[in-house]
């Protein structure tokens, strides 16, 4: 019984923990302004909307791979799919957490949208390399 | 000896472990991050320490026994001391140092007192079982000052991206750590739940290495976006 009760609590705590671990690598790349390339690609004018993290992911698989940006957007992609799986269950029932999962979902976009702009700019400095040789 | 599974866990911890310890030395942070360090240090001396010795008289052997909890103890009290020095990072601006080494102090030397009051009526092995139960009482108190810690952050609207990220890194160790421990006294007849213990002690090293790595001191964050709920 102690044992269910510690495990549900550490859970809790876990959750909580993950949700600002995820907000804080979001809030780590609020302050970017976007370049015109990436919004051109995106047809994202300024802030992404919740549906566009997909489409996002998918440009970013067509640009070189930034080895220090795997981990956040493995964290902030299983955040993304957490707040969809309480989109489609308890947020049906509760229109303000549904208002307030649509908004960390959009902010898991933004934080793609900077990591593809990120990732254009390498792509650039390898082309920028490879033309030295 | 361990699984070939529990080795390489073991070896994997240990490798990002001393990997901490570089990247700080190589980003110039060693002595800003010195009780961080210090506890992976520790680390790093306890896992060659152990290996050594179990290669040596075997896993069920009295020796290893000692020498697993006396390491464990020493690790969470380093760990705690790391904790400490982080709550001095965040309350240093406010003057508050000497009070927060004094509590520190005072709620270890308590921590260290119920924990002898748990084992003294226990005539076997005191010194083993003091180490056991000061390790697992200071795991319960690291989460529940990271917790603390967290909400000092939140409220002082804390934006230095290390630190924040050293915190929450933290309190996902503890958290998971402490779930994990349920776990195991709920299922463990299962052997994938008692590699679950080995496998989250590497996430804080991993975690952590990836902080010092990618933001330098200066980096900082929107305060008001580390809340879940607007205010």
């Amino acid at each position: 019984m102690m044992a269910a009760l510690i495990f549900v609590v550490s859970l809790v705590t876990l959750l909580m923990f993950f949700v600002s671990y995820c907000r804080s690598l979001m809030a780590s790349s609020a302050r970017h302004t976007l370049s015109r390339e990436v919004r051109d690609v995106t047809g994202i004018p300024a802030s992404a909307s919740s549906r566009d993290f997909v489409r996002v992911i998918q440009l970013m698989r067509l640009c070189p791979e930034r080895p220090q940006d795997r981990t956040g957007l493995q964290a902030v992609g299983l955040y993304y799919d957490i707040l969809g799986l309480i989109e489609k269950t308890v947020a049906r029932v509760l229109p303000a957490l549904n208002m307030w999962t649509e908004q960390e979902r959009a902010g898991c976009a933004n934080f793609a949208v900077v990591l593809l702009d990120r990732r254009i700019a390498f792509s650039r400095e390898i082309i920028a390399q490879q033309g030295e040789f | 000896m361990p699984g070939s599974v529990a080795s390489l866990i073991w070896y994997l911890g240990t490798a990002l472990e001393l990997a901490f310890v570089v990247c700080s030395i190589a980003r110039k942070s060693f002595l800003r991050y010195f009780f961080l360090n210090l506890y992976f240090l520790l680390a790093v001396g306890s896992s060659v320490g152990r290996h050594l010795i179990l290669s040596s008289f075997g896993q069920s052997s009295d020796q290893y026994r000692y020498a697993y909890f006396y390491t464990d103890a020493l690790l969470t009290l380093a760990l705690y001391v790391a904790l400490i020095s982080l709550f001095s990072d965040v309350l240093g601006e406010f003057r508050f140092g000497k009070y927060v080494r004094l509590s520190a102090v005072l709620l270890l030397l308590g921590t260290a007192v119920f924990s002898y009051g748990v084992i003294a009526q226990s005539t076997e092995r005191l010194s083993t079982k003091f180490a056991y139960e000061l390790s697992q009482n200071l795991y319960f108190v690291g989460l529940v000052l990271t917790y603390l810690l967290w909400g000092t952050v939140v409220k002082l609207r804390e934006t230095r991206a290390r630190l924040v990220q050293f915190i929450l890194a933290l309190g996902l160790y503890f958290s998971a750590y402490a779930a994990s421990y349920a776990l195991v006294n709920l299922a463990s007849k299962y052997a994938v739940i008692n590699l679950m213990g080995p496998i989250l002690g590497c996430l804080l090293p991993l975690s952590w290495t990836i902080t010092i790595w990618r933001y330098s001191e200066e980096a900082r964050l929107v305060p008001a976006q580390l809340v879940a709920v607007p205010r």
